[in-house]
């Protein structure tokens, strides 16, 4: 736990890689707090009542919406809902016009996933409300990250000096990019695991381990993050096919042993069931990846409340 | 986080704080003739040690312990659009499910009365409790809600620029109430 008090001052929240260990550590540390009114016979408080909160996906997703949508909820705020199929995002309007149509909306804060990096940052820029990257492409996915540390923190106690393996697709996941930043920052050590087909190029620049097998990266781990292999978009096939890439990468109880004895498994889903990872280990003892899912509500239910503290600078 | 304020001076020490917490909890049990139902709620930060305070001292006289609880009124607040950046949210806990039960709700000081009326909104989302009471340490005065404390410690007259300062061992390191001044800046 942080014992200094640190004000949020920021306006927006759109990656990991701007946070400083201290905003990190605030913002789990009122995650926290709000996990408890997920426990509560009446899972509502009246702190955002009046704010109007504006979800934003040109990509589909089902269980960060579900979350977001949750925890604005909870917090009492008013949602509005829109995405791509069947609205203007799709009959040719500019991104800047979108921004410019929803700021004369006057939301107070507007959560987006859109498949092309830097968008929430173009839009962050062109509105007074507060906005939160709900993902951008491969870049970043402040959220998940901020999720799988509140989660591995509940179960290790802290994340300094943890050995963290993330394996799977890491080229193409966004999850991972946040995830290196946040375990970085916070003194955890991080081994990215993986086919060298689903490796980005130069990838030890961002201050990881990499091995190239399973079984190197699981070696002494704390925490294995297995990454959802993205099959619609292996268009390109980097590997043969399913099931050679589980015979290879799959998780598998046997190989789960050269991790720690008490190693906790964690999948940001959705999961390929017999391709990543193997229908017993991902509903095993050592699984926490539906905890994951519940405490998504908890962080964005602080991420939320800390953004809507901070009201925009006058438009010069 | 005082902005320019100076100590006037101490209006109780630790022994007459002790003498006024053992004289509420000796309200408490007599206005409470059933001390099963009881559940103390303090509120954060300062109406936590009090409960805490007032709760031994009941098991000292009856021996009886009665549950404590924590209330954190942060998201209940209605002054949180107008304040700089939120304050940190630390959680409630309740130990008891407050169906049926008698609550006393216990702060530190009783000012405007804003406090009381996030921590009553908050309380009645968790249950419906048979009775909610309110013991406070010190009433400043200056209420801007219609709310009065069942068992106060002591009654200060005080100014608007005045700051009422209650600490506690626990939490402070010194179990002493001051009044400070609020000096206009220069």
């Amino acid at each position: 736990m942080t014992t200094e008090t640190i004000r949020w001052t920021r306006k927006d929240l759109l990656g990991i890689a701007e946070l400083s260990p201290a905003e990190i550590g605030l913002l789990l540390d009122t995650a926290e707090s709000f996990s408890e009114v997920g426990e509560r016979p009446i899972k509502k408080v009246p702190t955002l009542r009046g704010k109007t909160v504006i979800n934003l996906f040109f990509e589909a997703s089902t269980r960060t919406r579900a979350s977001f949508e949750i925890a604005e909820k909870r917090l009492s705020a008013d949602n509005v809902n829109f995405s791509t199929s069947g609205s203007a995002l799709e009959k040719g309007e500019s991104l800047i016009d979108t921004a410019l149509n929803l700021q004369a909306m006057a939301p107070d804060l507007v959560v987006i996933r859109h498949g092309a990096p830097g968008v929430p940052h173009m839009l962050a820029r062109r509105l007074q409300a507060g906005v939160i990257n709900a993902g951008d492409g491969a870049h970043e996915h402040p959220t998940q990250a901020l999720l799988d540390a509140f989660t591995i923190r509940r179960h290790k106690g802290r994340l300094a000096g943890l050995r963290v393996a993330i394996i799977g697709d890491i080229e193409h996941s966004r999850v991972v990019r946040s995830n290196i930043h946040l375990l970085n920052k916070m003194g955890a050590t991080v081994v990215v695991g993986g086919a060298r087909t689903l490796m980005p190029a130069a990838v030890e620049k961002l201050g990881v381990e990499v091995a190239y097998t399973l079984e190197d990266a699981l070696r002494g781990a704390d925490v294995v993050m297995m990454l959802r292999i993205q099959l619609e978009r292996q268009g390109k096939m980097s590997f043969p096919s399913s099931k050679e890439y589980f015979r290879l990468f799959g998780l598998t109880r046997e190989r789960l042993k050269l991790a720690k004895d008490d190693a906790i498994v964690m999948h940001p889903g959705p999961m390929n069931r017999g391709v990543e990872i193997a229908s017993d280990v991902a509903d095993g003892a050592d699984s926490v990846i539906l905890e994951q899912v519940t405490h998504g509500v908890s962080v964005r239910m602080a991420v939320l409340y800390l953004l809507s503290g901070v009201t925009a600078p006058e438009e010069s | 986080m005082h902005e320019n304020l100076t100590p006037k001076n101490t209006i109780l020490d630790a022994k007459q704080m002790a003498r006024i917490i053992r004289r509420m909890a000796g309200e408490v049990v007599e206005m409470n003739r059933d001390l099963s139902d009881l559940l103390l709620v303090g509120i954060r930060t300062r109406g936590v040690p009090l409960a805490e305070q007032i709760a031994s001292e009941i098991e000292r006289m009856e021996g009886h312990k009665v549950p404590v609880g924590v209330l954190d009124i942060t998201l209940y607040r209605d002054d949180l659009s107008t304040i700089a950046a939120q304050p940190q949210v630390k959680g409630t806990s309740l130990p008891r499910p407050i169906e049926g039960a008698t609550v006393l709700l216990c702060d530190d000081v009783l000012y405007t009365g804003r406090t009381v009326r996030a921590a009553l909104d908050e309380l009645i989302d968790f249950g419906r409790p048979r009775a909610v009471k309110l013991a406070v340490l010190i009433d400043r005065g200056h209420r801007e809600l219609p709310i009065q404390a069942d068992v106060v410690g002591k009654k200060v007259p005080t100014s608007g620029d005045e700051v009422i300062e209650v600490t506690f061992q626990s939490t402070d390191g010194i179990e002493q109430v001051r009044i400070l001044e609020r000096k206009p800046p220069k």
